[in-house]
């Protein structure tokens, strides 16, 4: 039964951006709008303009069409804001299109945000079957695999405490161990990798590739291009809330890493690219630049050069570190930091006050290996709220000329290379 | 595949498209989720009363000090009269009712904002939070049945008593009067719960409309003392209805006034519908506004 499970034609989803998103519609401003509304009327029509097009409106997705066979394991990815997120609520039924439609064979089951509906006070007992019930399973159902869960989930000791005594990585675990044995034709996953240990992560990663060989159909949003390679067989790229590239997943990893990144060595955030719960963060750009100043997209690996964040702050945060992660193209870690990282300096600017700021720090020589690299830029209170993130910020490549060992013309395996004071005795 | 999974066959097809106009009311979706419904309800119940030191005690402790309250002001220091039946008993005929209503009114309300992060995540029939909110206050007047019962022989058996509990057939029309109940707080939870989703003034109403109400119901007087050509304007409040018939049938205070009850039945019945109308159609915005 090689037929499709689901057909998106021309989708589209139109967002009204408020003012300030922060505040609520009252029952003034709906009676304030009646009244004007036959005023704006007559306006419109001798000015002529099309209603749709105001600085309050986004597209967050746009004429996307496309078929998923069974059985197929397709990965999406894309920048933030990009339209992942609201293409994954619509085809689990949370939201409706404004335009186009989407036909879907069989249950869907969607993993948007484990933990979703679990209740703080109840125990780890009663939050699986409340869980199970909304992601749509029956009491039978669940009781049957109960025994399952909780093995998964590796909380037996604690399945009668209230799960506000749990630790993060307990919540976690049980919370997608509810979601993973739900057994859906088409599994809907959002970035649920993004959290939990990496214990946790393989545990995730195990079960996901085990649904994929039932021959179910899987969407699978991710951030981790090495998750992406790993399940997924063909891959759509959305950009701006356009599909703009389809391909089996290698291509279309290459193409999404090394596509859309604008200004070289440089990369600035436009106002639909910030995410309204940023606030009273904004980020403005990132840059490296090389040992002389310069902005440059290449750097020789014998040379250090600079990272720098821009961002104004439009009240003060408490605790607030800005930082950046290193990543290979194919998106495994290579190392994190903050700006924060010194203790002393941690002590020192427990409150950022209100203002524009640049936090650089230099990346010295001998350290990256050549190759294409990604600097993904991260903003928050630790434990209190993560302001900003982009994990896909800006590209750089290094360039090895004269590192060590240059004089052999071979590809070094790893992603450092770094120059280290070997001693040759003999003995 | 197992057999009894929701939508369980793979010619279950949906399509997803924007709609417009008056939505379908697809009252089938909340039958296939009933089991989420209870769930809902029983766990509304549960965190109630999580963590505190008396536990379900507080079903019956609130309703038992208001009746002690209002008879201490209404019976003993305004004189109010109570139809020859002990005020206690006459009052605490009207607060069973009143408090599955005006509990249900005010936590239904607020019920899909307070869910909200299940809203913007997962698909369910949205239906599903307010039905089961007012359900889960059955519980609460179960209890407070209970203490009903308790105050009716302590009031048969005292020693000085002068009221004796006559059964009669009404008795067996007291479910239809539950049912009624139920309706009237549905009608009124649908339209608080949605409204609440866009406008939140709804959460400033909630408290005062419920004192209002209190006053406009017949609870610690009798409807006998609005005067005869007021009584069907009065009945437009569909808990006048629900009330006269609670004391009708538990009590048998004078006959039943059909009038007055059709009156209010009509009223409640037409909330539940228009009620049912206005959450499906404001429903296709609630995880995009909320």
């Amino acid at each position: 039964m090689n037929d499709t499970v689901i057909h998106v034609e021309n989708l589209g989803k139109r967002y009204r951006i408020g003012v300030s998103p922060e505040r609520y519609k009252t029952l003034r401003d709906t009676i304030v709008a009646g009244f004007n509304a036959p005023i704006q009327k007559l306006r419109q029509r001798s000015s002529n303009s099309l209603s749709s097009i105001g600085p309050n409106i986004i597209w967050a997705l746009r004429d996307i069409s496309f078929d998923v066979p069974r059985g197929k394991v397709l990965g999406i990815v894309g920048r933030n804001g990009a339209g992942k997120s609201t293409l994954l609520k619509i085809l689990s039924r949370v939201t409706e299109p404004t335009v186009g439609s989407a036909e879907i064979h069989g249950r869907v089951g969607a993993l948007l945000e484990v933990g979703t509906g679990f209740h703080p006070e109840l125990t780890g007992r009663e939050n699986i079957y409340l869980n199970g019930a909304i992601l749509g399973m029956k009491r039978v159902e669940i009781g049957r695999k109960f025994n399952e869960i909780v093995a998964f989930s590796e909380v037996e000791q604690f399945i009668d405490t209230p799960v506000k005594r749990y630790s993060s990585g307990m919540y976690l675990r049980l919370a997608f161990a509810v979601a993973a044995h739900l057994e859906p034709e088409i599994l809907v996953v959002d970035e649920v990798l993004a959290v939990g240990d990496a214990e946790f992560q393989r545990k995730c990663m195990g079960k996901m590739s085990d649904v994929a060989q039932e021959g179910r159909t899987i969407l699978f949003v991710s951030h981790n291009m090495s998750a992406i390679l790993r399940l997924t067989e063909e891959t759509i790229v959305l950009d701006k809330g356009n599909l703009v590239f389809r391909a089996p997943t290698a291509q279309a990893v290459d193409y999404y890493m090394a596509a859309g990144f604008s200004g070289l060595g440089e990369r600035a955030w436009t106002p639909e690219e910030i995410p309204a719960d940023a606030a009273p963060f904004t980020p403005l750009a990132i840059r490296v630049r090389d040992s002389k100043g310069q902005i440059v997209d290449t750097f020789r690996s014998t040379e250090p050069f600079r990272v720098e964040v821009e961002y104004s702050l439009d009240q003060s945060i408490t605790g607030l570190r800005v930082g950046i992660y290193l990543l290979t193209m194919r998106g495994e870690y290579v190392f994190t930091s903050f700006d924060l990282d010194d203790p002393t300096q941690f002590d020192k600017l427990g409150i950022r006050q209100e203002g524009h700021y640049i936090s650089h720090c230099t990346i010295p020589e001998n350290i990256l290996n050549e190759g294409q690299y990604v600097l993904a830029v991260n903003a928050s209170s630790f434990r209190v709220k993560r302001y900003f993130w982009d994990d896909h910020a800006l590209a750089f490549t290094v360039d090895a000329t004269g590192a060590p060992g240059k004089q052999w013309p071979e590809p070094r395996m790893g992603p450092i290379r770094p120059a280290l004071d070997w001693v040759i005795e003999r003995l | 595949m197992a057999a009894d999974q929701l939508p369980n066959s793979h010619e279950d097809l949906i399509i997803l498209k924007p709609t417009h106009g008056l939505a379908a009311l697809n009252l089938r979706d909340l039958w296939v989720y009933r089991e989420l419904v209870l769930f809902l309800s029983w766990r509304d119940v549960l965190v109630r009363y999580k963590q505190t030191a008396l536990g379900a005690t507080w079903a019956i402790i609130q309703p038992l000090v208001q009746m002690v309250v209002f008879t201490l002001i209404f019976s003993r220091a305004a004189g109010l009269s109570s139809e020859g039946v002990p005020y206690p008993i006459f009052n605490y005929t009207a607060l069973l009712p009143w408090g599955l209503f005006s509990k249900a009114m005010n936590d239904a309300g607020r019920s899909l904002v307070n869910n909200r992060n299940m809203i913007t995540k997962i698909y369910f029939p949205r239906l599903t939070i307010p039905v089961a909110s007012v359900l889960s206050g059955l519980v609460d007047f179960g209890i407070a049945f209970l203490v009903y019962i308790g105050i009716i022989l302590y009031y048969n058996f005292a020693p000085n008593s002068t009221y004796t509990f006559t059964v009669t057939p009404a008795l067996l029309t007291l479910p239809l009067f539950i049912i009624l109940a139920l309706v009237a707080t549905l009608g009124v939870s649908l339209w608080f719960s949605a409204a609440n989703v866009i406008y939140r003034d709804v959460g400033h109403i909630l408290p005062f409309l419920t004192q209002t109400w209190f006053f406009l119901t017949p609870i610690v007087y009798s409807s006998s003392e609005i005067s005869k050509q007021w009584q069907i304007i009065y009945a437009l409040n569909p808990l006048t209805g629900v009330v006269e018939g609670f004391r009708w049938s538990l009590l048998g205070i004078h006959s039943l006034p059909l009038p007055l009850l059709l009156v209010s039945a009509g009223v409640a019945v037409v909330l539940l519908i228009t009620g049912l109308i206005y959450f499906r159609n404001m429903e296709r915005t609630f995880a995009d506004e909320i």
